[in-house]
């Protein structure tokens, strides 16, 4: 009884804390994105909306990866309603891939320009568009007061946003409210059937304020979304088992 | 009743030069232009051509007659330059000006001279303004632009023509002051014909047979039988709107109204000229004679009272009507020219898409329109050409979005050239080496078998495998062609999650 009586007062005042470090949940943020094992890292079991989540991939294989992963948070972020800035340095995503993740292309809308200071200044202006449900951003660098800008941008208007660095030089510390690595594993069909089968991922969540990071082994397909990987079945490459933190 | 006013300048280009070379007013002087190797006369001022000098004659000849003569040069094009200048500051005197090559201009006077006291004290008041600046004038008023043509250069009588009395100011002069052809004067002056009255009663089939049907036509056009119409020189008038309000207004209700009405005639028009505006200015004038403003600023030449309007909205609270509001004035100070129409863009369904249009306006000023995109499907199998980008933030689809096909995430703009070992024709590759990184095919599917549209492109069809390598990178390559008419080329054409 007296445990039970603790656990509500630690609890509560975990509440306070993050309150007081401006990690306000949103009215609506209480039920679940549909992102299956990932929502348990973070604080309160609820995946943080007014955030900037940063997402770093070191090669070509693993940047398709993280925008594939990104699409699906994306699609549950949308909905119906929502639309989304992509901003781009330099652009390989293929809008029409997007329907396949649940994302209507068309309601996209795509800036490219040329140079990080610009995409950061479009990047800015769009979080503090609270008309926009969520913006990405995809460059290389980003620097710590930098990120800060974007952090104090979504506190206000409480979009999410999302920062993909494409083999950034150096991976600083930045104020984004995770740090996320998300890598390709070999895919299975049933049965050892021929051909190339669902996407399968090894989601890092290397950094998340007041949460757990962790790894994750992961299969997405359209119709159960995201799923554990029985361990029995996944062939996972040594290269990129991580325990769990 | 229209009443046309012509002025002439019988020394247009030496009053001219004599405005800006004034110790050259005692002195006879010509205008000269080389032609066909000698220099003829273009223009004579007035001591001169009392000494006998006229245009048309050769330099030489003048020196002649006129030893001390001066001689400057002539520029062709100075007279159209110098006529819409003096025009444009005519229309002091008249809204419609319009210059008359190679030495005059007609005014439509109608419904302005008793602004000045009549027609008398107007033509007084107008001579007087061009003597004072140096210009010698002869005017005329009448009611076609023909009789006051030919009445201000040739006519003797009062310069003053009344109203319907063209035919009796007409009947003396020479038929040059019909404004008729070289050849045709000369046949006239032939047939002994000196003066208007002696062929103005003849019959027209004979006139018409005679001398063309162009005589008739300068005939019926000075004597009022037909319609002829002056092309104005209108100086570029300001992007200006005015609304004047019979009451004073006072609410901010009001204010909206009287703002969405004056934006909207301005939109309107500048649709019409194809321009948008960059800035723009809200002036209210109120009871007391003060008057107060708000500005709104664009990042694109904009011309949707929509959006201008959202920009002022904000701003409307700033306004103290006092006592009352009795003018609105809209103007427009900075006009751009609008590259391509983008009004679908503005054309708003929600408050949600005002904002993200007006994140889109900051966002096109900063790094230019071409930046942004938003795509829709096409009907097109060739993965290059199943998008389309669009500039419309509303356009909505015509064809659904595919997914039966895969398709990558990632898409590379051009198809990069790879090296693959194939085991036989039409199956995919064992191995194959991108970017000098040797990738082993553990799965694949395919192919897909993509033809070219052979009604816009004729080159060879893409076979596409899906592959996947040990470490699970998933890739999309396709074979250009076959094996059996050739060696067909691999590329790497995109990356899936």
């Amino acid at each position: 009884m007296k445990r039970a009586a603790d656990k509500k007062v630690i609890e509560e005042l975990q509440r306070q804390i993050l309150k007081l470090q401006g990690n306000q949940p949103l009215a609506d943020q209480t039920q679940s994105l549909g992102l299956g094992p990932v929502e348990q890292a973070f604080p309160g079991k609820v995946f943080p909306r007014a955030a900037v989540h940063e997402l770093i991939s070191n090669s070509t294989e693993s940047a398709s990866c993280t925008n594939g992963f990104l699409s699906v948070v994306l699609s549950a972020l949308l909905q119906q309603t929502g639309s989304c800035l992509w901003i781009s340095t330099r652009r390989t995503l293929f809008p029409p891939a997007l329907k396949t993740f649940g994302i209507e292309p068309d309601r996209i809308l795509f800036v490219d320009v040329p140079t990080v200071k610009k995409a950061l200044w479009v990047m800015e202006e769009a979080l503090k568009c609270k008309a926009l449900t969520a913006v990405v951003g995809e460059f290389t660098a980003l620097r710590f007061d930098e990120s800060r800008r974007l952090q104090l941008a979504v506190e206000q208007s409480k979009v999410t946003g999302f920062v993909h660095r494409f083999q950034p030089k150096i991976e600083n510390t930045v104020a984004c409210t995770s740090r996320w690595k998300i890598t390709s594993l070999v895919s299975t069909l049933p049965d050892d059937l021929p051909g190339v089968g669902f996407p399968r991922w090894n989601i890092d969540l290397l950094k998340v304020r007041n949460g757990k990071p962790a790894s994750w082994q992961v299969q997405w397909s359209p119709q159960h979304g995201l799923t554990y990987i029985d361990a029995s079945t996944s062939v996972v490459p040594e290269i990129y088992t991580r325990s769990t933190a | 009743m229209t009443r046309i006013l012509a002025i002439v300048f019988p020394h247009l280009m030496t009053d001219w030069i004599l405005r800006r070379q004034p110790e050259l007013k005692d002195v006879p002087f010509v205008l000269a232009i080389a032609e066909r190797g000698r220099r003829v006369v273009k223009a004579v001022n007035s001591i001169a051509q009392t000494k006998g000098v006229y245009t048309e004659m050769v330099v030489a000849d003048c020196k002649a007659i006129v030893p001390e003569l001066q001689v400057l040069d002539y520029d062709a094009a100075q007279p159209q330059k110098l006529l819409t200048a003096l025009a444009e500051w005519c229309i002091r005197y008249a809204p419609i000006v319009s210059i008359d090559l190679p030495n005059g201009l007609l005014l439509d006077s109608s419904g302005c001279t008793h602004l000045w006291g009549g027609e008398e004290m107007y033509l007084k008041t107008i001579q007087e303004r061009f003597q004072k600046i140096g210009y010698s004038t002869q005017l005329a008023i009448s009611d076609t632009i023909g009789c006051s043509w030919g009445v201000c250069r040739f006519g003797k009588i009062s310069s003053i023509v009344p109203s319907g009395k063209q035919a009796h100011a007409l009947s003396s002069l020479p038929p040059t002051a019909l404004r008729l052809e070289e050849v045709i004067v000369e046949r006239l002056q032939k047939l002994g014909l000196q003066s208007i009255q002696q062929f103005s009663s003849m019959p027209r089939t004979a006139l018409r047979r005679r001398f063309g049907a162009g005589l008739l036509t300068r005939l019926d056009q000075a004597m009022g039988n037909e319609l002829e119409f002056l092309l104005p020189v209108k100086p570029i008038s300001p992007y200006e709107e005015r609304l004047p309000s019979m009451e004073p207004i006072l609410t901010a209700t009001g204010i909206e109204l009287a703002l969405k009405q004056v934006l909207e005639t301005l939109c309107q028009r500048l649709s019409q000229e194809n321009k948008g505006l960059r800035v723009c200015a809200f002036i209210c004038h109120r009871l007391d004679g003060t008057s107060q403003t708000i500005e709104v600023g664009t990042n694109r030449p904009s011309r949707n009272p929509k959006h201008l309007f959202n920009l002022f909205e904000i701003k409307i609270q700033e306004i103290e009507p006092d006592l009352g509001i009795e003018l609105f004035v809209l103007q427009a100070p900075v006009v751009e020219e609008l590259q391509n129409t983008q009004d679908a863009l503005w054309a708003v369904n929600n408050a949600n898409e005002a904002a993200i249009a007006e994140l889109l306006d900051r966002i096109a000023g900063k790094t230019g329109t071409a930046a942004i995109h938003r795509y829709l499907p096409t009907e097109h199998y060739w993965p290059e050409r199943s998008i389309q980008s669009t500039t419309s933030l509303t356009e909505k689809k015509t064809s659904d979005w595919r997914t039966d096909l895969p398709r990558p995430l990632h898409m590379l703009a051009k198809p990069e050239p790879i090296e693959v070992s194939v085991p036989i024709p039409d199956y995919p590759p064992l191995l194959f080496n991108y970017k000098g990184v040797l990738h082993t095919v553990k799965k694949a599917d395919g192919p897909e078998r993509i033809e070219q549209e052979w009604w816009t492109d004729k080159s060879e069809y893409r076979d596409y495998y899906c592959l996947e390598d040990e470490h699970g990178g998933r890739y999309w390559v396709f074979r250009l062609g076959d094996y059996f008419t050739g060696d067909p080329k691999w590329f790497i054409h995109g990356f899936f999650a």
